[in-house]
């Protein structure tokens, strides 16, 4: 089972290259999506059954492969943008910096000093990867959307650390995290709105009035 | 009790969402505000409640940090009402809602005991403010929520993963895998050091940006600047203190670990650098909201760098969590009023508003000597404990500093802060109709008296409190 897990977490990691390497904003939010389902279905690989994990794995599922994606995709038609142009670092260099962090982030994880059942797993490489991967795209990028996908992509690297300890976080505080993830999202999806609105653009490189 | 003290506002929120009327419907809010300080003041002086699991508890720490909200908290809520009603153009209905949702999850953070709950509350707080700082609906306000709202959410994520970590070096250490505060105080001394130092430091700089401890504050001026003063003195006075006690929380845990020079070290070094940043930016600030953030950070500055020296100075940061809240809270109320009065809070349009709204001027001026850590004001008594706390470590460096950087402040804050208050208005400035009215001066003052009467006297009550509190943050061996 534990070899499926490792393939799924090697997709995740491409996605994290689709992102760094795309312009166009339609296939961003899809890559986002299904990395958001694949990670979903992660504990149901590698825990025992449960009612609850069958909830997480669902509410992950909704939540990130359905309503995300929607929503972003409805603030991606309303503001009229398809492609996210002259980013800060241009396409090439973001992939290469995400080339090599991935591959420090494989030398790093060996280093950690992980317990001794953890030794050697895809999960930790792949969570400081892709936790990179989502600060690249954040601060690379100029449209609101792509910023939030950024920030999207982070949480999911953080939520592959989380998958070590899932005995740790109760059920509460799990799917509390999920709701308020899902929340800041959806005021991020406002905002995005009222900036479109105000801008009549959601380039954030324009947000500059206020300077010192 | 602990349900209903958490329920109760957002019993209030719903019965605000629901009202029809936009005139009425901020009347909720003191109404419920004062529901919420009576509850509070009877969880405070009632013996401690039995904790169910471990997850909610009110120790003296949390006694202290939930007080202090409660009370800014009432001011806010009175205020609301004499300032919306002059904003009826706009509906109130977010605002309203909002505020009561913010009290509901800052009473969560004072009170959880579980580290995980903590960071859901503090998120919660995060994504309840933002729509009351887009209130004014324009380009400048909506420059200033994205900022906040995305630099905030990934200070809140980092802290997530921090989380993690202090989890993760449970189960390195064979303990038992939790993220309950007292088993993890208990067992600090065992965890594996590394992963606690990493957790440390993911917690510090998540929780930090929050704080907006210098250089991740650069939300803050924004924020601070373009928010109402209602919801900058909720911001400045509330969950600064909200974010500061999670700090708090995981500084308990490390300080039982078996070396703590690193966590000493590093709440100082963050501390002293945003005050440097805010002693930096306060000089020649056009804005005098944004003069205010400055001083927040300045603020957060001073309270890391106390938590970090421990000692006697742990009495005076706790002390200061109060002084500044509240402080803070005066500032913004007065500053607001100003602000309408004038139409500008550019302190080249805004001079002499002694003339416009006395009352509003003689606040923001006692605001000011009182948060700059003048006599007779009780922010006085705490930085002053801080300092010799500091001097009598022998920490002269930091000491030399320290103070440097309450001079540079001073000085900064003053050459703004006179012009504004004192000044002569110039014919050019545009009339308004605004005047102090009883609702919008009576909530600062109200804040204003206990300043001075902690500045004075400090009841023996409280002072018990903070030596307790103190005393949990004290390292035993």
């Amino acid at each position: 089972m534990s070899e499926f897990a490792d393939q799924l977490l090697v997709l995740v990691m491409l996605i994290n290259f689709l992102v760094l390497g795309s312009s166009r904003m339609a296939i961003a939010i899809r890559a986002v999506a299904v990395q958001g389902v694949v990670l979903g279905m992660l504990p149901a690989i590698i825990h025992s059954f449960s009612w609850h994990l069958v909830a997480i794995v669902i509410g992950m599922i909704l939540a990130k492969g359905v309503f995300i994606p929607w929503l972003l995709f409805g603030a991606m038609h309303k503001v009229q943008i398809k492609r996210e142009v002259e980013p800060f670092i241009g396409y090439v260099s973001t992939l290469l910096i995400g080339a090599i962090t991935t591959a420090l982030a494989f030398v790093f994880a060996a280093k950690l000093p992980l317990a001794p059942e953890h030794q050697g797993l895809l999960l930790v490489p792949a969570s400081i990867a892709t936790t990179i991967t989502g600060f690249l795209t954040l601060t690379t990028r100029r449209k609101a959307i792509s910023q939030v996908i950024g920030y999207l992509i982070l949480e999911n690297g953080i939520f592959i650390f989380g998958l070590l300890l899932t005995s740790a976080m109760p059920v509460m505080v799990e799917a509390g995290a999920l709701l308020d993830l899902l929340v800041g999202i959806f005021v991020m999806g406002i905002v995005i709105n009222h900036i479109s609105n105000e801008f009549s653009s959601i380039d954030t490189s324009r947000l500059t009035a206020l300077k010192e | 009790m602990f349900y209903s003290l958490v329920l109760l506002p957002i019993a209030g929120a719903l019965l605000a969402w629901f009202t029809p009327s936009n005139r009425h419907r901020p009347l909720v809010l003191p109404v419920f505000a004062l529901l919420h300080l009576t509850m509070v003041a009877d969880a405070v002086i009632s013996p401690p409640l039995p904790s169910p699991g471990g997850w909610i508890a009110l120790d003296p720490i949390g006694k202290l940090f939930l007080a202090t909200i409660t009370l800014l908290f009432l001011a806010c809520a009175f205020y609301a009402v004499g300032y919306l009603s002059y904003r009826q153009e706009r509906s109130n209905r977010v605002l309203c809602m909002g505020l009561l949702v913010c009290l509901s999850a800052m009473t969560l953070v004072t009170i959880s005991h579980h580290l995980g709950l903590l960071w859901v509350a503090i998120e919660t707080t995060t994504l309840a403010m933002a729509p009351l700082i887009y209130f004014n609906r324009n380009a400048r306000s909506i420059e200033a929520t994205w900022k906040y709202m995305l630099i905030c959410s990934v200070g809140i994520a980092l802290a997530l993963l921090g989380l993690f970590f202090l989890a993760y070096s449970t189960i390195v250490a064979r303990q038992e895998v939790t993220l309950l505060l007292e088993p993890l105080i208990a067992s600090a001394n065992r965890l594996s050091p590394a992963w606690l130092n990493a957790a440390f430091i993911f917690l510090l700089v998540g929780f930090g940006t929050k704080m907006g401890l210098a250089p991740l504050h650069t939300w803050k001026p924004d924020a601070y600047g373009e928010a109402p003063g209602l919801v900058g003195a909720l911001l400045a006075g509330g969950l600064v203190n909200c974010a500061f006690l999670a700090i708090i929380r995981v500084y308990q845990i490390c300080m039982r670990a078996d070396d703590t020079a690193f966590y000493h070290n590093a709440m100082i070094a963050m501390g002293l650098v945003s005050m440097a940043f805010a002693a930096v930016f306060v000089v020649r600030q056009a804005d005098f909201k944004r003069m205010l953030a400055y001083s927040s950070v300045e603020h957060v500055g001073i309270l890391a760098v106390a938590l970090g020296l421990g000692g006697d100075a742990l009495f005076g940061a706790l002390f200061h969590v109060i002084n500044n809240g509240l402080t803070k809270g005066v500032l913004f109320l007065s500053s607001g009023n100003i602000h309408r009065a004038y139409g500008s809070k550019n302190c080249e349009q805004v001079k002499g508003a002694f003339q416009r709204v006395p009352w509003s001027a003689g606040l923001f001026l006692a605001g000011f000597i009182a948060i700059t850590g003048s006599p007779p004001f009780s922010p006085f008594l705490s930085e002053f404990t801080i300092i010799s706390s500091i001097f009598g470590k022998g920490e002269m460096l930091t000491g030399a500093l320290f103070l440097i950087f309450l001079a540079i402040i001073f000085l900064g804050m003053a050459s703004s802060v006179l012009p504004v208050v004192m000044g002569k208005t110039s014919p050019a400035v545009v009339k308004s109709n605004y005047r102090d009215r009883l609702l919008t001066v009576a909530p600062p003052l109200f804040l204003m008296a206990i300043i001075l009467m902690l500045g004075l006297w400090i009841p023996a009550p409280l002072r018990e409190l903070l030596q307790q509190s103190a005393q949990l943050l004290e390292v035993r061996r």
